[in-house]
């Protein structure tokens, strides 16, 4: 069997989903006729046509309304955020009336957001943001960050599963430079559990999304030092697990964070606060961050390299961390 | 059709019948009653634990355009618009146990006046940020239309909503799909302490309709037989896929933006020129023209009224307030329950601490 792109994955996990379930419908800016700016819905169109597949005016308030309106009367909506740094727009609806409607009557707004976030690719200040913690911070949200194909393709079928509004980060880095074989038969991945994805005693970092792959590279390096990573991938931001950390610390000790989001604010102060407040006493190092610096994300290429964490960073601060 | 058009302001006798008549004004007054006993007694009483919003002088709007709609289409409603609840028949207990926090209302006491919904009425919870509402509406009327159900979403605004964006990319959707949603503004001529001149450039928010090339109709608000005629058409209209109407009736706020407000800043001639057109009084003048109602009628009306508000208040007031640990439960479908931050809260020794307050 071939193997599938992450792209593809999300792609299938949508396009399965639109014909097992006749309430879900796609709405968004130019995901018709031209397939979406990345080709997530390409050929949507012609399979399930304009009555489920719905192009709208640049105008991503109303897109995200109206997908919560339409939740309001039964209708499943999954919503195309062409770049995920333009959800901003639409950020109000999501933040006030999604995330609050069930806590206030106890209704279910089943809508996903979804769409490309994350650096790497010369995007600039406004195609590359990594915006998932401005969900984070707001109850009633589910925010999800799948890092592979299989994930990619389980997380999206259980987004679209899930009564509750769920924000679904795309890293775009990964959409074709990712590929796994996938199962022929329907499967999910369940929102808000952590996976281990390299197993070590030394060292547990903690990261999500492309920045899984900085941490599995700079991994493979120190394993030479005779340092062995244990990679948690959250998957989830939330419901964020930091259980299946605290149980990681347990037995390495030391814990180093890696996410491509702001330092300040970013998952990895939320992380450290509850490492701090649920393991301080298993800890013989000071908890690491590795973030990039409270600055935009930068266009030209030395600026963006400057800009992201890299497996060198992981290298360098896991070794201090050793020895510490 | 794209021009503003102004409705009869006195609405043809002979085409509302003598059931409607009576119901749009039974309604008026069980809602002036229900006004008026949350805001004149229990708001001041200190009862209602938060803040007031009335609709006082405004009744025509909501009960003239629900009585309009047929059962199964929705309604979204916003804080002046409690007579849309009475009009589609939730109980008046229900409502006052809103207001005062209790436990037994869709919200739980977890949201407060009239931020409060039943999907089974089809009457929508809105949040604050009342613009969001028009494209959850024309998001509702998508719905409809995409399953070939002839059913209409309805959304109240006021003109203070229109200055939003989040009017016209709505309202710009729900036309380019010729949607069953209708527009009802309610212009009370004070978004806050904020006059319309400063609100918007054009006279008439209606005067905004031709930009989305549906009819903008403007209609007296205060004459309940009006609104309701306007409505009709405009059911019609979005029943037979012709798309949106906006509605603009035109009123006055007969109180502060909310109970707490002395609206010092509306000149005192206002209150007394709009006092002459209040709908309730006007309808009542109408039907007894008509022979529909008499003395015996309206006192009895009066008094049947009065008991089951007063019923109505009693039994709110002697419900319970929900238990503190709800709170922690339906931020996300079940079974997921948000961690306790406080779990120290039922120890002894946290019960046994005694702060004093002092006061400031």
């Amino acid at each position: 069997m071939a193997a599938t792109t992450y792209l593809e994955a999300i792609r299938q996990a949508m396009w399965e989903e639109m014909e097992a379930d006749p309430r879900v419908f796609c709405i968004g800016e130019d995901i018709g006729m031209y397939g979406g700016a990345f080709r997530v819905t390409a050929g949507f169109l012609e399979k399930f046509g304009p009555g489920r597949v719905v192009d709208t005016p640049i105008a991503e308030s109303q897109i995200v309304g109206s997908a919560i309106g339409a939740a309001l009367m039964g209708m499943r909506p999954v919503v195309e955020m062409q770049f995920m740094d333009f959800v901003s727009c639409g950020f109000d609806q999501i933040t006030q009336f999604a995330a609050t409607n069930r806590y206030r009557w106890n209704v279910p707004c089943p809508i996903v957001v979804r769409g490309p976030s994350g650096g790497g690719v010369h995007g600039g200040p406004f195609h590359s943001q990594n915006n998932e913690m401005w969900f984070a911070q707001t109850p009633g949200l589910k925010v999800v960050c799948p890092a592979t194909a299989y994930d990619a393709k389980g997380l999206m079928k259980a987004a679209m599963r899930d009564d509750d509004p769920v924000l679904y980060f795309e890293h775009k880095y990964l959409y074709r430079r990712i590929k796994e074989e996938l199962p022929s038969h329907d499967f999910t991945v369940p929102i808000g559990k952590a996976e281990v994805r390299r197993p070590g005693h030394s060292i547990t970092l903690v990261t999500y999304a492309a920045m899984l792959y900085t941490a599995l590279e700079a991994a493979e390096v120190l394993k030479h030092d005779g340092i062995e990573l244990e990679v948690i991938d959250l998957r989830t931001i939330s419901p964020l697990d930091s259980d299946r950390v605290v149980e990681s610390i347990k037995k390495t000790h030391r814990v180093i964070i890696l996410h491509e989001d702001q330092r300040f604010g970013g998952i990895g102060g939320e992380l450290s606060a509850r490492i701090a407040e649920d393991a301080l006493e298993y800890l013989d190092a000071p908890i690491r961050r590795i973030t990039p610096p409270d600055t935009h994300v930068p266009y030209s290429p030395p600026l963006e390299e400057a800009f992201l964490p890299n497996a060198k960073d992981v290298v360098y601060v896991a070794r201090q961390l050793a020895r510490y | 059709m794209s021009s503003t058009t102004v409705s009869a302001g006195k609405a043809d006798p002979g085409a509302v019948s003598r059931d409607v008549a009576l119901q749009l004004f039974r309604v008026m007054k069980l809602t002036r009653e229900t006004d008026d006993r949350l805001e004149r007694k229990l708001y001041r009483q200190g009862k209602i634990v938060g803040g007031c919003y009335v609709g006082r002088g405004q009744e025509a709007i909501p009960i003239g355009c629900v009585i309009a709609l047929e059962p199964d289409d929705v309604i979204f409603p916003t804080h002046r618009e409690l007579g849309a609840f009475i009009a589609r028949g939730m109980s008046l207990t229900t409502l006052f146990a809103q207001y005062l926090g209790r436990a037994d209302t869709p919200t739980r006491g977890k949201d407060g006046n009239a931020h409060i919904g039943d999907m089974s009425l089809g009457l929508i919870n809105y949040v604050s940020h009342l613009a969001d509402s028009v494209p959850i509406a024309a998001g509702a009327a998508w719905a409809f239309k995409a399953r070939g159900e002839k059913r209409v979403a309805l959304n109240f605004l006021g003109e203070g909503s229109t200055s939003r964006g989040d009017f016209y990319e709505g309202v710009n959707f729900a036309a380019i799909h010729k949607l069953p949603a209708i527009y009802v503004v309610n212009n009370n001529q004070w978004a806050y302490s904020t006059p319309t001149h400063l609100q918007m450039p054009v006279a008439n928010v209606a005067d905004r309709a031709p930009a989305f090339n549906i009819p903008g109709v403007i209609v007296d608000g205060n004459d309940v037989e009006a609104v309701y005629l306007a409505a009709l058409e405009a059911c019609a209209r979005a029943r037979r896929g012709d798309g949106p109407t906006l509605i603009e009736c035109k009123t006055f706020r007969m109180t502060g933006h909310s109970a707490h407000d002395d609206a010092g800043y509306v000149p005192k001639e206002q209150f007394e020129l709009w006092a002459r057109k209040d709908p309730i009084q006007r309808m009542e003048r109408r039907l007894r023209e008509r022979g529909w109602v008499d003395d015996a009628a309206i006192a009895a009306m009066d008094a049947e009224m009065k008991k089951s508000v007063e019923a109505a208040a009693e039994t709110a007031l002697a419900m319970a307030y929900p238990d503190g640990s709800e709170t922690l439960e339906r931020v996300f479908a079940e079974p997921h329950r948000v961690k306790d931050v406080f779990p120290w809260r039922h120890t002894d020794e946290y019960k046994a601490i005694e702060i004093k307050k002092e006061k400031p």
